[in-house]
């Protein structure tokens, strides 16, 4: 037999635009519409706003291969893991796995909080497929790894939301299937619980299983796969070697200029009260360019309008290489004062900006990500790729050597050379 | 680019998958066009979940109330004590010479059990919507095990009825052998109409507040808390074609030994229409099955 895991040809997934926005239709309108118009309900009963969220994908994977599938928002990569997970029935194409699908995207799926943890690790195993025997082989092990403990006769209401996170995540991670797939964007829970996920990601691509990742964070992208699929539009631009395919889909698409606007359909609906406008990089004499010199200031602007008042917003700015690998992350109330201050954002317009000192970044392409959020309330807004800019290193320490210096930063460093 | 697929190849594997018993199954996803089949199997597979969902919905149902399984004998027996003195004592609807307590609990238990089963079943695609929309597993467990454990309650209420009719000193016929048959309709009855409301509702959220409204008038045009003998006897045909006049005259007879107003006949109609409905319920379900995640 091939060694073929996954096997995906030609799939697309149609979606109407009518039953997304109004999710579902009243019988009313249903017996309206059919009175106006009988013929066309008869012949085309869904309407004709319709549109593909996922078009002429084809794909093999590899037994035991970690595939990355990225692509900005909307692309695809969700509705693509949810025909591979059998949620969603796609419109026309084949799929062919090997074996069965685990998703870490699942996880707490179906628990009961008035069940106990006990009966919850029983609910939840058979909703994920496995059998009673199966369960009761893993129980011990689900326990341990959950580290529930004396709780475990407890309702989960009453668990804290870690341990709940636990619980839930020891099922799912027991499940133990040929094929895993993992959608980090829709992982909830806090960042210790995420990498767990991953943690255990890793443990099941190294136990030679086949994996499917979904993420928007470019540098678990490069730890934990070997090749990328690159979505757009629901369309498939581009399969190759992670660090290709990170480079393409990091650098490639972008508004130049050095100023990336934001149209109406790249901010999901999710996003309100929090309307962003643009980020922008600028010279130290204000000059909009994606043209920056490494041997003065870069000031980074994000705009933004707030339709009403927010509590704890944050609005930051993370620095990446071309390839992905994080510089650093920055946020606008960093500052305790300014955090004091801006307890609560009134409605209105702004521009927050901050400035990359002179003598900090080294030649080459950067990304500047965006992110508006309330610390552990919610995520307004994300753009892990709002821009990019090219840092021109004339002037920069060390140009008397025609060499490339390694690594993102070329800092200026105050030497002493003294005889010892 | 479109490769065209060799079916039978992926047939081949799919059966040497099974017959050597290998872990590995080969799963083939693909657009269903038309009416699809039923995949009984796949849910034969996942039999299993319809008893975990099941024992959930009982234990979730009893574990907050004090009484707890109290409840399932408590609610028949109260009714049974209101509805005795409104249409027994007050309005003395005819119940062929039976103690009235008695006729209303023998007709209300399978009406409880259909009344119930339709509501949870019709209900149930919605309220699972977070599994629905997550995971993949046969759809069909969802309203079949919402049913289940409106099974159990229908059990626990059958003792009240023992005592009842040791009280009345009622000694069942030997008829008594085909409740579970009756019981059967009753619930096929109930899923048929559950299969066909529950998909409805993941897309016309109207089903809702019609249904409870379409079992309100139902129970009207079924003798549990009359005699079907008061039905004139030219509109009696139509009357019996509803299978839950069939099952309730047939339950009556059975324990108490009443007469049969419903000619045979029309009570195998009635069963057929009560199977056509169910077969109908489960194509039109895995028709819009489909949809679901995307609906729901």
């Amino acid at each position: 037999m091939s060694n073929i895991a996954v096997r995906v040809e030609n799939i697309g997934k149609e979606y109407n635009i009518f039953k997304e926005n109004i999710k579902y239709a009243t019988l009313r309108d249903k017996i309206v519409n059919t009175i106006k118009s009988p013929m066309k309900m008869l012949l085309n009963p869904a309407g004709s706003n319709k549109f593909w969220a996922l078009r002429h994908v084809s794909f093999e994977i590899e037994h035991g291969q970690v595939m990355g599938i990225i692509g900005k928002n909307g692309a695809g990569k969700s509705t693509l893991l949810k025909i591979l997970s059998r949620v969603a029935e796609p419109t026309e194409g084949y799929a062919e796995i090997r074996g069965r699908v685990g998703s870490l995207l699942e996880v707490g799926t179906g628990f009961h909080p008035e069940l106990t943890g006990r009966e919850n690790i029983y609910l939840n195993g058979a909703i994920l497929g496995m059998k009673r025997a199966e369960i009761d082989r893993k129980f011990d092990e689900i326990v341990a790894f959950s580290e529930i403990g004396k709780f475990l006769d407890t309702p989960v209401k009453r668990y804290s939301s870690g341990m709940y996170m636990r619980l839930a995540f020891a099922v799912s991670a027991h499940l133990e299937p040929e094929v895993l797939v993992v959608d980090e964007v829709l992982a909830v829970g806090d960042a210790e619980f995420q990498r767990k996920c991953l943690g255990k990601m890793s443990d099941v691509a190294s136990e030679g299983r086949t994996v499917l990742f979904v993420s928007h964070n470019m540098s678990a992208i490069q730890r934990l796969t070997s090749e990328c699929i690159v979505l757009d539009n629901g369309q498939m631009i581009m399969r190759a070697p992670t660090a290709k395919a990170v480079d393409y889909y990091l650098t490639h698409d972008f508004e130049s200029g050095g100023e990336h606007r934001y149209t109406p359909d790249e901010i999901p609906n999710s996003a309100a009260p929090f309307k962003p406008i643009a980020v922008r990089v600028k010279t130290a004499k204000g000059i909009t360019t994606d043209n920056q010199l490494s041997t003065e200031p870069i000031t980074v602007e994000v705009e933004y309008e707030l339709t009403a008042d927010i509590t704890g917003l944050r609005v930051g700015i993370y620095l990446f290489t071309s390839r992905g690998e994080f510089i650093f992350t920055s946020f606008d109330t960093d500052d305790i004062a300014k955090y004091n201050h801006y307890r609560v954002r009134k409605a209105g317009h702004y521009i927050s900006r901050c400035v990359i000192p002179a003598d900090m970044l080294n030649e080459g392409r950067f990304v500047i990500g965006m992110n508006a959020s309330s610390y552990m309330v919610k995520r307004y807004f994300g753009d892990e790729r709002a821009l990019n800019f090219n840092v021109n290193s004339t002037g920069a320490p060390g140009m008397q050597w025609v060499e490339v210096r390694n690594g993102p930063v070329r800092p200026r460093l105050d030497w002493e050379i003294k005889e010892a | 680019m479109v490769r065209i697929y060799d079916e039978s190849k992926i047939k081949v594997m799919t059966t040497t998958a099974i017959e050597t018993k290998k872990k590995i199954d080969v799963v083939t996803i693909r657009p269903s066009k038309g009416w699809v089949g039923l995949h009984l199997r796949d849910i034969w597979l996942y039999r299993e979940l319809v008893y975990f969902l099941t024992w959930r919905d009982l234990k979730v149902r009893y574990k907050q109330s004090v009484l707890g399984v109290l409840w399932a004998i408590l609610k028949p027996f109260l009714s049974m004590v209101v509805f005795s003195v409104l249409f027994g004592k007050l309005a003395k609807l005819p119940s062929d010479g039976i103690p009235y307590p008695l006729f209303y609990f023998v007709g209300n238990l399978p009406w409880d059990l259909f009344s119930t089963s339709l509501s949870v079943a019709s209900k149930s695609m919605v309220t699972s919507s977070n599994m629905v929309s997550k995971i993949y597993f046969p759809r069909l467990i969802i309203p079949l095990s919402s049913v289940m454990a409106s099974v159990v309650d229908f059990l626990i209420s059958f003792v009240i009825l023992i005592g009842l009719m040791i009280f009345y000193k009622y000694a069942p016929t030997i008829g008594v052998l085909w409740l579970p048959v009756l019981i059967l309709l009753a619930l096929v009855t109930a899923l048929g109409v559950g299969f066909w409301t529950s998909a409805l509702m993941v897309r016309y959220r109207d089903f809702n507040y019609i249904l409870p409204f379409v079992t309100q008038l139902w129970l009207f045009i079924t003798p549990v808390l009359y005699s079907a003998k008061v039905i004139p006897q030219k509109w009696l045909w139509l009357y019996s074609l509803n299978p839950m006049t069939g099952v309730i005259e047939s339950f009556r007879h059975c324990l108490l030994g009443t007469d049969f107003s419903i000619s045979p006949l029309l009570m195998v109609i009635s069963i057929l229409i009560s199977i056509l409905m169910f077969i109908s319920g489960l194509f039109y379900f895995r028709r819009m099955e489909r949809e679901f995640a995307d609906m729901i």
